[in-house]
């Protein structure tokens, strides 16, 4: 330890073995674009997104439903699954060490959460990617949790969102996690038979058998400020044809300029405008089937929370 | 060293080089060593069975992309009567990687749809080494399309190392042009057989992979990666790939004890590189029973459709435990 290091309150030292960028414990974080060195709770309050430089720093699944659920009548679908070894799949590591390592770190069973809840009073099934998690990879787990989101929100006739951040389909699964690509894109045309509005919220990163798959079809495509989002990695494209990717290549602003995604949405307005969009999409189904929306259980708690916030969405 | 034959081949490579010399000898000198050119040619086939009764799942994945290994193309000459190809997504360009056409098979109208690879390094160009891009997925979408609205039945045959990673087909929506293909597949209506005949890479195979019925050729692979980049990441070293192609489980006969598969179609003995006609003739046999069955079961669609979204559904393993 230098000089200058002893000198700072050990509250606020940092060890040097940590990685630079993310210290998820302390009292400060750094920003991965603009190094400024933010408050922890002053970044929680901004959402985690950089208030010097609005550089949306990637979040646990759970913390992206807590920011854009409504606090009340929340609840897990799918909790109880877990991952299995279906190949006895063995690298340099085990598949079932990498699992317990996983879970132990991100303290969730797979790489996706998936909860009912409302947003600004009116229901709603959600389900985030944990990055943290092996990559947000998808597996059998991260498939059947989608698909049972999905039947739970053509069941309540309430609109299905799912946040992604994602390397792709896992490889210690083979053919089981490239068969989720499958499962999910099949799920997902029982809501549009149903006239469900489905959207998908893409964050930073979406890539390979998640991008080719659930991330793409939303009803509408919305993505994060800056967000890596493609098929490919940019390392492979680079290997396979050997020149320089164009600047911005495969950000959130790429893809909307060449027509992939609707719009980018900052996630600090994220509660705000796709509680908006949903209601506009709802109005003319409720009218025409009001009773379609009617059958959420427990709908009166539901529903209590926002009800000032947005009293048009009120179902 | 002959280039056409894999290293493990080499030793019936040489006796048949052997063999090919005799006989020129023979021609020449007018002797007569049918006999031994007879006992030749015996030995050479079983040493093709001794060699071929127990490939590794690598030699397999090698198998699966040998340059002699017959072709979408060679199938569509071989099993296929009036072939009608169709060009072009209608909105962007034809992509020579996926082609598509109607024919019949036996007389019964269908569609085909398969990649592409080259034969010559002109063709393979051509080709794209037949990794699809965007254009060639929703080629193949409009006339699946196609079929649904003239109840054609769809045969795909998947061969393909991968979607093609590039930065026009990033530019071009890659991802969504498979999304888009799974997402429409698994609701057409009308039957749909798929077959691996060869690499079956990942989703750029998938795109083209979503029916009824899975068939794989003995010596083909389906894998969620190749075994190179899988073991490029996770062993941190392509030349990992032999224990990569072991850990995924690959081969058809890997795949069929994994649940996905309907059959696995015998190849001759050898490999089909060594016979086009048999494999054709085993692969139209399999083709056209499968056929059989859902033309049957399509008479009620609804009940096809229901049972086809049933099988897509129980794609999966995990443990389910009460939530605490």
């Amino acid at each position: 330890m230098s000089w200058f290091e002893k000198l700072v309150p050990s509250a606020i030292r940092t060890e040097s073995s940590q990685k630079k960028t993310t210290v998820p414990e302390g009292l400060w974080n750094k920003c991965p674009r603009c190094d400024a060195i933010l408050f922890n709770a002053e970044l929680e309050k901004n959402l985690s997104v950089c208030p010097k430089c609005d550089h949306h720093l990637r979040i646990s699944a759970r913390k992206r439903l807590n920011m854009f659920l409504d606090e009340d009548g929340r609840q897990e679908i799918g909790a109880g699954l877990k991952p299995s070894d279906p190949l006895k799949f063995k690298d340099s590591k085990r598949y079932k060490d990498r699992i317990s390592q996983a879970q132990k770190q991100s303290n969730e069973n797979d790489a996706l959460v998936v909860m009912k809840g409302t947003l600004k009073g009116a229901g709603i099934v959600a389900a985030a990617f944990d990055f943290g998690f092996m990559g947000g990879s998808m597996g059998s787990v991260v498939g059947e949790r989608f698909v049972r989101g999905v039947n739970e929100s053509l069941r309540l006739g309430v609109p299905f969102i799912v946040f992604t951040a994602s390397g792709g389909a896992r490889m210690q699964e083979s053919l089981f996690s490239l068969f989720q690509m499958t499962k999910t894109s099949a799920a997902l045309t029982k809501l549009a038979e149903a006239g469900i509005p489905y959207i998908s919220f893409m964050t930073d990163p979406t890539m390979g058998g998640v991008s080719a798959s659930l991330a793409m079809l939303g009803d509408i495509n919305v993505a994060e400020p800056d967000a890596l989002i493609g098929f490919a990695g940019p390392r492979v494209i680079e290997q396979t044809v050997r020149e320089k990717l164009p600047e911005g290549f495969q950000r959130s602003e790429f893809l909307q300029e060449h027509g992939a995604i609707d719009m980018i949405v900052d996630r600090r307005e994220m509660r705000d405008k796709i509680a908006s969009i949903l209601a506009i999409m709802c109005a003319g189904r409720s009218s025409n089937n009001a009773d379609v929306v009617e059958v959420i259980p427990n709908s009166e708690s539901l529903i209590n929370q926002g009800e000032s916030d947005n009293p048009q969405h009120q179902e | 060293m002959d280039l056409k034959f894999l290293d493990f081949e080499q030793p019936i490579a040489e006796l048949q080089a052997k063999i090919e010399e005799l006989r020129k000898v023979e021609l020449d000198n007018n002797f007569d060593i049918s006999e031994t050119l007879k006992q030749l040619e015996q030995k050479c086939e079983s040493l093709t069975e001794s060699i071929f009764a127990d490939l590794s799942d690598w030699q397999i994945s090698q198998l699966s992309r040998h340059p002699g290994r017959p072709y979408t193309l060679d199938y569509i000459e071989l099993i296929f009567t009036e072939f009608h190809e169709l060009h072009g997504d209608r909105s962007y360009a034809d992509d020579p990687a996926i082609v598509c056409g109607m024919a019949r098979l036996l007389g019964q109208p269908v569609v085909v749809i398969g990649h592409q690879k080259g034969r010559d390094t002109k063709e393979k160009i051509y080709r794209n080494f037949g990794m699809p891009r965007p254009e060639g997925y929703r080629k193949a979408l409009r006339v699946m399309k196609l079929a649904e609205r003239f109840k054609l039945p769809i045969i795909c045959l998947i061969d393909t190392p991968g979607a093609y990673p590039g930065i026009g087909a990033e530019e071009r929506g890659q991802s969504e042009a498979i999304a888009r293909n799974l997402f429409e597949m698994s609701k057409l209506r009308t039957p749909v057989i798929c077959t691996v005949i060869g690499e079956g890479g990942s989703g750029g195979a998938l795109a083209i992979g979503v029916g009824d019925r899975l068939l794989m050729l003995e010596y083909s692979t389906y894998a969620v990666i190749s075994p190179e980049g899988c073991a490029s990441i996770l062993w941190k070293s392509a030349d990992k790939a032999q224990l990569a192609a072991e850990a995924m489980g690959i081969t058809s006969d890997r795949v069929r004890e994994q649940g996905f598969l309907d059959e696995v179609i015998r190849e001759p003995v050898g490999g089909g590189h060594r016979n086009f006609e048999k494999i054709a003739a085993n692969l139209q046999d399999a083709l056209v029973r499968h056929l059989n069955d859902l033309q049957q079961q399509a008479e009620n669609m609804d009940l096809l459709l229901e049972r086809r979204y049933q099988r897509i559904m129980r794609f999966g393993s995990y443990i389910e435990e009460p939530v605490k």
